[in-house]
């Protein structure tokens, strides 16, 4: 059973390929910059696009694992690393 | 001096004095060029005067042999090798699966165990796997963010146990940077390490200076102006390296196959012209890509130049462009007369990104890689500047990211 920490908010962006779960993290970013955000997703590409978007925008990456259903990643992505 | 416009977009840039036939706005050289004059003019004169078997001794067949064997010593001059340690074969894939498979073979009372570098060429890595049998006989070498392997890392790596070879590119074909063949291959011999380096120069040769700590080195003619179908295998002398095809393998007992010879005499032509201006050429082209690599961070915001900005190939760059679809990119800049390339999964057959971007931990998506022809004339670098920022804004425009 895949434990995820505690968050604010979650983006489904499974079926969704590049780059559109980065996008939507960016605008959940923008919207929520203080925010948890936890995104799912099953894009290849969002293994490595996620932690380098985090690096590129000052974002702290907390968590990576497997979606709670299984179904795909799960990233938690939160403001600013402190 | 005539300009691009008076020459069109498909005839030669005789003007240049490079002579390169590739189309303005053509930026995909690490793919293919085209084929360079030299090897036009020598591949149809071979085709008549280099048809007959070079292994007979009637006169059509000596003929043969004197081509064969003055392409092969032109080119082995350019590699720094020795005439004897040349083969051709009818790819750089084929050379890079002979080579491997040889040297796992020749090693076999060692180990089976292959180490590449995470940033080599696919060709590379599945000859790897295959030759090994499975994919737990590769252990990959991790690069740094500039895509470059370590080379104390590497030279530890060589200490294990049952170790048959190390891949090593010469310089990384999709973001430019050079590898550290002669390091790794000079801190091993002080450590009295004898492992053989399976070095993939496709990307350098006729570009950029060649590494010497080679056991096998590989290339490919249509990468430097040759045609397609012609593939060099080079071992060093004393390297333990055993035929992995059937007897009666020709060009030393290396390769499967009748030898194009028109081919490989049109391969020749080409290097030893390309050869002749590189210097000249490798400096005005890296310039060039000093430029791009300037003015598009600049021009284009939210773009992340990847590669060693110094230590790297002279005639390509990549960047990827934050919150753009990599296919998108290639379709509107196509549009717009630009051929380029990208890592980006979208752009992938497999759907997956570069292999080489992830081991950098780079963006993968919105890649974009620039690699100049011979002879790229420098109003198109202009002209590609003018346009790309029009051509990103549109790209995420579509998907709503701009201002992210």
């Amino acid at each position: 059973v895949t434990v995820v920490p505690a968050y604010d908010a979650v983006l489904d962006e499974r079926g969704h390929v590049c780059p559109l779960p980065v996008i939507a993290l960016a605008r959940a970013a923008a919207a929520d910059p203080a925010g948890r955000v936890l995104l799912l997703a099953d894009d290849p590409a969002a293994e490595t696009d996620v932690p380098a978007w985090c690096a590129l925008r000052h974002r702290r990456l907390e968590w990576v694992g497997d979606s709670p259903d299984g179904r795909g990643r799960a990233y938690l992505v939160s403001g600013p690393p402190a | 001096v005539a300009s691009q416009s008076s020459t069109g977009p498909d005839h030669p840039d005789v003007a240049s004095g490079s002579r390169s036939v590739a189309p303005a706005g053509y930026f995909d050289a690490a793919s293919t060029a085209p084929l360079h004059p030299a090897a036009r003019e020598a591949l149809l004169a071979a085709l008549d005067q280099g048809w007959a078997d070079p292994s007979r001794s009637y006169h059509q067949a000596r003929r043969a042999r004197l081509l064969l064997d003055s392409a092969r010593e032109a080119t082995a001059a350019v590699l720094g090798a020795r005439p004897d340690e040349v083969s051709f074969t009818s790819s750089g894939t084929q050379a890079v699966g002979l080579g491997l498979a040889g040297l796992v073979r020749g090693r076999e009372r060692v180990g089976r165990r292959v180490l590449a570098a995470a940033v080599e060429h696919s060709s590379v890595l599945h000859a790897a796997a295959d030759a090994v049998g499975d994919d737990d006989g590769v252990r990959t070498l991790a690069v740094d963010s500039l895509g470059r392997v370590d080379t104390d890392e590497a030279v530890a790596a060589l200490r294990g146990p049952g170790v048959a070879l190390l891949a090593l590119q010469s310089a990384n074909h999709e973001v430019g940077t050079r590898q550290p063949v002669d390091e790794v291959a000079a801190t091993a011999r002080e450590h009295g390490i004898d492992v053989p380096l399976l070095v993939d120069a496709a990307q350098s040769v006729g570009r950029d200076p060649l590494p010497r700590g080679w056991s096998v080195l590989t290339a490919s003619a249509h990468k430097w102006g040759g045609p397609a179908g012609v593939g060099v295998l080079a071992v060093r002398t004393g390297v333990r390296w055993r035929s992995p095809s059937p007897e009666g393998a020709l060009e030393h007992g290396r390769v499967p196959g009748f030898v194009a010879v028109p081919a490989v005499v049109a391969a020749a032509a080409a290097l030893v012209a390309v050869e002749r201006d590189r210097a000249a050429e490798s400096a005005r082209l890296s310039a060039l890509i000093d430029r791009l690599r300037a003015r598009v961070p600049d021009l284009v915001p939210d773009t992340v130049v990847l590669g060693d900005p110094v230590d790297r190939l002279p005639h390509l760059v990549t960047f990827s462009f934050l919150y753009v679809d990599g296919e998108a990119l290639l379709a509107d800049l196509d549009r717009e007369g630009f051929a380029v390339s990208s890592g980006s999964s979208c752009v992938a057959d497999s759907l997956q990104p570069s292999h080489v971007l992830v081991a950098m931990g780079a963006l993968t998506h919105g890649n974009l890689r620039v690699s100049l022809p011979i002879g790229a004339a420098e109003p198109d670098i202009d002209r590609f500047l003018d346009v790309l920022p029009g051509v990103v804004a549109r790209v995420r425009g579509v998907l709503g990211a701009e201002g992210l």
